[in-house]
């Protein structure tokens, strides 16, 4: 059985629809990928797993239904890392893991040496505002904060975006760590395939708020269209 | 002209200055707290206070002595903050400015129309916790009420301080304020934490009421003019700096004080004008106010 | 584009038709009360052309009535270099006294949006009165100024009450014309685009800071009229003429009334009327529901009873009741402006 399962899931913005029944599943200790191009309905996935924008259709997360709301998503054990990044950024560092841990009793200080285990950048710039750090200091204080709540699944929304190739690589190392060492799930949407897929076990490409293909990263990266459209080749 | 200066008396100023100040200092930290969570000025707060006051001056007529009547009072200020909050904030939070205006200034007229029915006009003692009698600081007398005054109101910010600074609840209700958003996606009940603000902003008020009430008389209209050097002192502060507030009302406070004694001009009749010059010329130089990074005009 | 106008003039010619047929079915003490209600309606002109047009709220309107009524009041009792002045001829003046004080404010609120506004303002309502305290030689302190009561022009065969009806309600009938033309054309046009956004207005080229200030001066200069006109009416000037209270009835009658409706503006008017000037009626007249006993000498039942009434109504009808009527009767509703 999946942690996680999506049945013909609908979302719109107003009067915009924006997904016309996607249907995925992520399974335990998973690494799966959301590809698709601009507009595809990436995040807006995204969004209605975690409860930020209204959904039709039922989600399955860990045998229960998954509740509609982002605070009581947070709780049941899904963490949302938005495009953007969603950092305080006018709380310290360290306020913002503190947050991140919001919804666990105790553990804050192991759970913080994971993090500043996995990046030590934080604990160095631990009391300084976050809206200070740079783009990637940033981005890993997101995934720290994340990490905190020790979630089951992890929303990962174009974490490449912006950070330079080194940063990149870095992130997805922490990210498969995370994943053995905590059990954790995760679900990123990128824009960038070919990284996408060297890291996920399987991929679901998007187009126009459905899902068109799916598979194995072997068998996309085999897809002559899915190579043609996001691989380049 | 002004009457002759000795530094005895500079000082009793000062004192009664800071005094002032502490007060403006407690409503304002409750403007702010209000303008950080739900961005909307409460015109009601001064009516809040005056209502939570009355309640006092109730519970000890009926022979209950202050300090046990004080939190008793300070629980229904909490519970009155958190409902209005619910009831009439949370379904306008998005309307626009005008419709927030109306809404807290009506609820301000409801409150000052109630206070008057139900303990009807004139002026009442209230009989505050502290002695009024003056003690010797160094060669000043100075009253023991201005004293425990300025120590309890102080002493408030300084608790409020800590639970802001040290506990998860004040992070969630800061961070609330900052980002709801990315509050909500970190588990955080964003909409408890804008009642806990407000109600944690009545209990504020409710207490300068009751500090003030022994000075000025008891009445329905007694917190007017004291909101309005509140706002001045918040907004001198920067609306979204609590430290601000503070530093704020109690900077007006005094410089009120020192100008109304020792200006002629402006005397005690223009105590008032003079408050609302300051603030329209801080604003006009720096919107933020001191401490604070609020857009004064949203563009 | 014709038929709008029509209708317009149409809705126009029918109020003023009623206005001038009107004392002949309501007694004396009644046309009284219309002239009152008049004084607060052009106040709540300006204010929405202040308020619903240049967004600008204002919580100080009841000080730029004052400065129109003390102008008034100073220039007819001690009058300048000891020459009185005749009352009427002070209207226009209290008017553009009070549209100068308006430009002045007007000034230093182009830097202020929405809440700091509405303080400063506020400010300004709760610190004027203590003006007159402070230059009390001038003002005539608390006591204020005492004016000759009111009489119709010689010759006129009619009552004093009604005298003051017709030259209220004729003052409030050319005023309308007045910013119904202003805010037809482009003045108008600009005001809405201030309101809707100042930034698309702003690199669309309008003057944001001209039509701002100018807007500020001209609700205040409705003010001041409608000051004038009050103190001529009470015979007497002194801070408590116009209390802080009437600044906030006034901006509240405003939302409750809806802001650019006729209707509303009237209704308005007539409700700041009833608070205002006949508060203990409120309290007797709660009294004939069951199970209400209230002392009407007892204060704060009107405050009550209004405060309720403008939360509710905000709650439910952000636009106020002019918008639901305008909702309900869409075309029919006599329309003061023109909204595209």
């Amino acid at each position: 059985m999946s942690l996680l399962e999506l049945n013909d899931v609908e979302a719109r913005y107003g009067a915009v629809k924006a997904l016309h029944g996607v249907t995925l599943q992520v399974g335990e200790s998973e690494l799966v990928a959301v590809l698709g191009a601009n507009g595809a309905g990436k995040t807006t996935t995204l969004r209605a797993i975690s409860g930020t924008v209204r959904r039709a259709g039922d989600i399955a997360f860990a045998g229960k239904k998954l509740p509609r709301r982002p605070d009581r998503t947070a709780r049941a054990g899904i963490a949302h890392v938005p495009e953007g990044r969603g950092t305080f950024s006018e709380l310290s560092v360290w306020d913002n893991l503190r947050l991140g841990a919001y919804t666990r009793r105790g553990g804050l200080k192991e759970d913080a040496q994971q993090v500043f285990e996995f990046f030590p950048v934080l604990e160095r710039r631990c009391n300084q505002q976050a809206g200070t750090l740079s783009g990637g200091e940033q981005q890993m204080l997101a995934l720290g904060r994340a990490m905190m709540a020790r979630p089951k699944l992890l929303l990962l929304d174009e974490p490449s975006l912006g950070l330079a190739p080194l940063l990149v690589k870095e992130i997805f190392e922490a990210l498969e760590r995370m994943k053995g060492e905590n059990g954790m799930s995760v679900l990123v949407v990128e824009q960038n395939a070919n990284l996408a897929l060297a890291h996920a076990s399987r991929a679901y490409v998007l187009e126009v708020g459905r899902v068109v293909v799916t598979g194995t990263s072997d068998e996309l990266r085999r897809n002559e269209s899915v190579r043609k459209s996001y691989l380049g080749y | 002209m002004v009457a002759a200066f000795t530094w005895t008396e500079f000082a009793q100023q000062i004192a009664a200055g800071v005094r002032e100040g502490a007060i403006y200092a407690g409503l304002a930290l409750a403007l702010v707290i209000i303008y950080r969570s739900s961005r909307v000025i409460n015109f009601a707060q001064g009516e809040m206070a005056t209502f939570t006051t009355f309640v006092a001056w109730s519970l000890m007529n009926h022979g209950l002595s202050f300090w046990v009547a004080f939190p008793i009072v300070l629980a229904i200020a909490f519970a009155g903050g958190v409902t209005i909050e619910t009831v009439l904030i949370r379904p306008i939070a998005n309307a626009n400015v005008l419709t927030i205006v109306i809404v807290t200034l009506g609820l301000a007229l409801l409150l000052n129309g109630l206070t008057s029915v139900i303990w009807g006009g004139g002026n009442r003692q209230f009989h505050g916790p502290f002695s009024t009698r003056t003690i010797d600081v160094g060669g000043v007398p100075i009253s023991v009420q201005d004293i425990g005054i300025v120590v309890v109101s102080l002493a408030l910010v300084v608790l409020l301080g800590l639970f802001f600074r040290f506990t998860k609840l004040g992070l969630a209700l800061r961070a609330s304020a900052l980002n709801p958003d990315s509050s909500r996606l970190v588990g955080v009940r964003v909409g408890w934490m804008l009642a806990l603000g407000w109600g944690i902003a009545a209990v504020l008020g409710a207490v300068a009421g009751m500090m003030i009430a022994p000075v000025v008389f008891l009445d329905p209209n007694m917190m007017q003019t004291i909101l309005l050097y509140a706002f001045a002192a918040a907004v001198l502060g920067g609306l979204d700096s609590p430290v601000g507030a503070v530093v704020g009302g109690i900077l007006l406070g005094v410089t009120i004080t020192l100008l109304g004694r020792y200006v002629g001009f402006i005397g005690s009749t223009l105590k008032l004008p003079a408050a609302l010059l300051l603030i329209l010329l801080l604003l006009l130089v720096r919107p933020g106010g001191l401490f604070g990074r609020v857009a004064v005009k949203r563009v | 584009m014709k038929l709008k106008l029509g209708l317009e003039i149409f809705g126009f010619l029918l109020l003023a038709a009623i206005v001038a047929v009107l004392p002949r079915f309501i007694g004396d003490f009644t046309a009284y009360e219309f002239a009152i209600v008049g004084m607060y309606f052009i106040t709540l002109l300006g204010l929405s052309i202040l308020t619903g047009y240049s967004g600008q709220i204002s919580l100080g309107h009841g000080a730029f009535m004052a400065v129109g009524g003390y102008t008034t009041a100073i220039l007819t009792v001690d009058g300048i270099y000891g020459h009185q002045i005749r009352s009427l001829w002070t209207i226009p003046i209290a008017g553009v006294v009070a549209g100068v004080a308006g430009l002045l404010v007007g000034i230093p609120a182009l830097r202020l949006s929405g809440l700091y506004l509405a303080l400063i303002t506020f400010g300004i309502a709760v610190s004027f009165p203590q003006l007159p305290k402070k230059w009390d030689h001038f003002f005539g302190g608390t006591t204020g100024k005492l004016l000759n009561i009111l009489k119709p022009p010689f010759g006129l065969d009619t009552t004093a009450n009604n005298w003051l009806y017709y030259l209220t309600w004729g003052i409030a009938l050319v005023l309308l014309v007045v910013a119904w033309a202003l805010l037809r054309g482009k003045p108008g046009r600009a005001l809405q685009a201030i309101r809707d956004s100042e930034i698309a207005a702003a690199s669309s080229g309008v003057n944001l800071a001209t039509y701002k200030t100018v807007a500020f001066g001209i609700s205040a200069f409705y003010a001041g009229v409608a000051g004038s006109l009050y103190v001529i009416s009470r015979a007497y000037m002194n801070p408590d003429v116009f209390p802080i209270i009437l600044s906030v009835y006034l901006v509240a009658a405003l939302a409750v009334g809806g802001l650019d409706s006729l209707v509303g503006l009237i209704a308005g008017a007539a409700l700041i009327y009833v608070l205002q000037n006949r508060a203990d009626d409120v309290t007797r007249w709660l009294n004939h529901l069951p199970a209400l006993d209230l002392d009407p000498k007892r204060p704060g039942v009107p405050s009550v009873v209004f405060g309720v009434v403008l939360i509710v109504v905000m709650l439910i009808l952000p636009t106020g009741a002019g918008g639901l009527l305008r909702r309900l009767f869409g075309p029919l509703t006599r329309r003061l402006y023109s909204r595209s």
